[in-house]
């Protein structure tokens, strides 16, 4: 096998061995490319992580939607007037539309993003209050830093408890203080804490300050009977979240004698095309990376191919000497596609550890994972993409390698040795 | 060993072409120590690259050691080339990034052979050429006659049927030349065959049979009485 014999390598070496500084020199190239592809590479792959991070927590796939006033007459009424959704609304959009993963209904004290005040101890915070059921926690999810998320006992024995936000907390407590187990009041009835959320910061539906109660307790302590505030809906994978939004907004239309080309009656949030965009956006910016790296590679390889082409001139009288002494076309070939590579691999692999340095010091500055609102997280490049750029840069070596290689085989032995 | 009838080779040159060969036919035995004479343009070069399988000749038959030389591809020509012929040159055209000893192994790496084998073989015509002390050291190091001396270690060292050498003593001075004549002439004394391209006379008696050619054909072909190179050295 060609590849373990010593003499070979011992052959290629001496070779690019003979001239140090040129081939140092050839090599940069390929170095800087290498260094800017996996920079490019890095960077887009902690944008993308970041992205991801602030979209934690919240289904790619959701959708919101809630009542607002009517802005055409219809049938006979007037423009204005306020729609009100109720609690079998949400039944019969479950029913109808079979493409819904989840839908949780929600009710909020006073009007909409309202404040209310929320006492304890004296201590008082304006907060959202929310009756929500268990479900919405998997259309948003709740960081819990403490305690647990409401449940279906809490639904069923409309119990008197809630779960506040890491502002109402500080609002409402000392610092360090124990607040599960204790009460707050909201409207004159007490509610026991069970747990305590941190809100994401960069995607947050529910304000900075909220709290949540059972939905049928809301219903009896506040006396909303069967109205309902808004809907956060997840649809089925591998549904279009805008084609659920019409065909909800048709429904509720048609119920509540809205015109249908009424827009602003119902209002809604499509979460999904935030999430499109931005996944677009990361790919697009992955891709661009990828491309300019790629020609930047290139480049570089073709560089190494300009110096071997000046090398095998350089050498011509010596292959000559080589071809008299019995070396094959197969063999002078293989030499220079393999100095080729060595090259390339060499300078690739400088210039990978040189980026990976950069990349662990950018991480460094920008802090652990876990911080938010950093510009990057984890900026860092795959496995597969170190794979990928690795079978690239060996495979653009070995076809730049061939230009040269050709170049000497097509020397001939008789014009290498004749006299000057 | 050599047999060649009726070899024609012509090159263009631009619009006319140059006839180098004119049909040339001749025989070497083995052992025979021969000379190939001629002014310049005689194509005595021509006749040699042609031996040497460094080129095709238009039109005759070439055979060496029985094995008929025609339409060979560069993969085959190479290896007849390393089984069959060494190559001595004028300017040594020896490796200048490898040592002495090396040079020497270079065409057994091309026969495969494994390489410790290799490097005592090298060694062993290294020192019958009288270099084994200088077997570490690079060609820049080495004085004309010496560089000489390693080209033909290294022609022989992948024992050859023939020894083709092309004016080797061209860029020596003259005692160096002898000393280098004296080996070539030993060598022969071993039973090797060997052909010598020169245009000195002195050089051409040192060997046992001149042909002189003269305008692509050979003019005159004899026998001559040997003169030994030892003598002068």
């Amino acid at each position: 096998m060609w590849l373990f014999d010593r003499d070979l390598w011992s052959e290629v070496f001496n070779t690019l061995g003979k001239n140090v500084f040129r081939t140092i020199l050839t090599m940069l190239g390929v170095v800087i490319a290498m260094i800017i592809l996996i920079l490019l590479l890095g960077s887009s792959n902690g944008m993308s992580n970041m992205f991801q991070n602030v979209f934690a927590g919240t289904a790619s796939n959701s959708l919101f939607v809630w009542s607002q006033s009517t802005s055409e007459p219809y049938k006979g009424f007037e423009r204005g007037r306020r729609i009100q959704f109720h609690l079998e609304d949400a039944e019969i959009i479950k029913e109808q539309i079979p493409e819904i993963e989840v839908l949780a209904p929600r009710i909020e004290l006073g009007s909409h993003q309202g404040i209310t005040t929320v006492y304890r101890n004296g201590q008082t915070s304006g907060s959202s209050v929310y009756g929500d059921y268990p479900v919405i926690d998997e259309v948003t999810k709740k960081k819990l830093v403490e305690g647990r998320f409401l449940n279906h006992t809490d639904i069923e024995a409309s119990k008197k408890v809630c779960v506040i936000g890491e502002e109402t907390y500080e609002l409402l407590f000392d610092k360090g203080e124990n607040a599960i187990g204790s009460d707050v009041r909201i409207n004159g009835v007490f509610f026991t804490v069970v747990g305590i959320y941190r809100p994401n910061d960069n995607v947050n539906i529910d304000g900075e300050n909220a709290v949540f109660i059972p939905f049928t307790t809301f219903q009896k302590a506040f006396g909303s009977g069967d109205r309902l505030g808004w809907m956060a809906i997840a649809v089925k994978e591998g549904v279009k979240v805008p084609v659920v939004e019409q065909k909800i907004k048709k429904l509720l239309k048609t119920k509540y004698d809205i015109h249908p080309d009424d827009d602003r009656a119902i209002g809604s949030f499509d979460m999904s095309e935030i999430f499109n965009n931005v996944t677009t956006f990361t790919s697009v910016l992955k891709g661009v990376s990828f491309f300019i790296g790629f020609f930047t590679l290139m480049a570089g390889v073709i560089a190494i191919s300009n110096i071997l082409l000046i090398t095998v001139k350089e050498r011509t009288k010596e292959i000559g000497v080589r071809r008299a002494l019995g070396a094959t076309p197969k063999i002078v070939r293989r030499q220079i596609i393999l100095e080729s590579i060595v090259i390339t691999v060499f300078a690739g692999l400088i210039g990978f550890t040189i980026a990976i340095g950069f990349l662990a010091m950018i991480n460094g500055f920008l802090g652990e994972e876990g911080k938010e609102n950093v510009p990057l997280l984890n900026p860092m490049i795959s496995i597969p993409q170190f794979l990928v750029s690795f079978i690239l840069m060996v495979g653009l070596s070995v076809l730049i390698g061939l230009i040269p290689a050709n170049r000497a085989v097509r020397i001939r032995p008789i014009e290498a040795l004749r006299e000057e | 060993m050599i047999e060649i009838k009726d070899l024609h080779k012509s090159y263009k040159m631009g619009s006319n072409s140059l006839h180098v060969l004119k049909g040339i036919n001749f025989t070497v035995e083995d052992g025979e120590l021969v000379a190939i004479m001629g002014s310049s343009g005689s194509g005595k070069s021509t006749l040699l690259n042609i031996l040497g399988m460094l080129d095709g000749a238009d039109s005759g038959e070439y055979t060496l050691d029985g094995v008929p030389i025609k339409n060979l591809s560069e993969t085959k020509a190479a290896e007849y080339r390393n089984k069959f012929l060494g190559f001595v040159f004028q300017s040594f055209n020896l490796i200048n990034y490898k040592s002495a000893l090396e040079n020497v192994a270079l065409p057994l790496y091309y026969q495969k052979v494994p390489r410790k084998e290799r490097q005592e073989k090298a060694m062993q015509y290294l020192d019958r050429v009288g270099l084994k002390p200088w077997a570490n050291h690079l060609p820049s190091e080495l004085s004309g006659g010496q560089k000489q001396r390693v080209a033909i270690a290294r022609a022989m060292a992948a024992e050859p049927k023939v020894l083709l050498a092309d004016e080797p003593t061209g860029a020596l001075d003259s005692t160096t030349s002898y000393e280098v004549m004296d080996l070539i002439q030993k060598i022969n004394d071993d039973g090797n065959t060997i052909l010598v391209v020169t245009h000195e006379e002195d050089i051409a008696h040192m060997c046992k049979r001149i042909v002189h050619l003269k305008d692509g054909i050979i003019v005159e072909d004899k026998k001559i009485e040997q003169v030994r190179a030892g003598q002068y050295v």
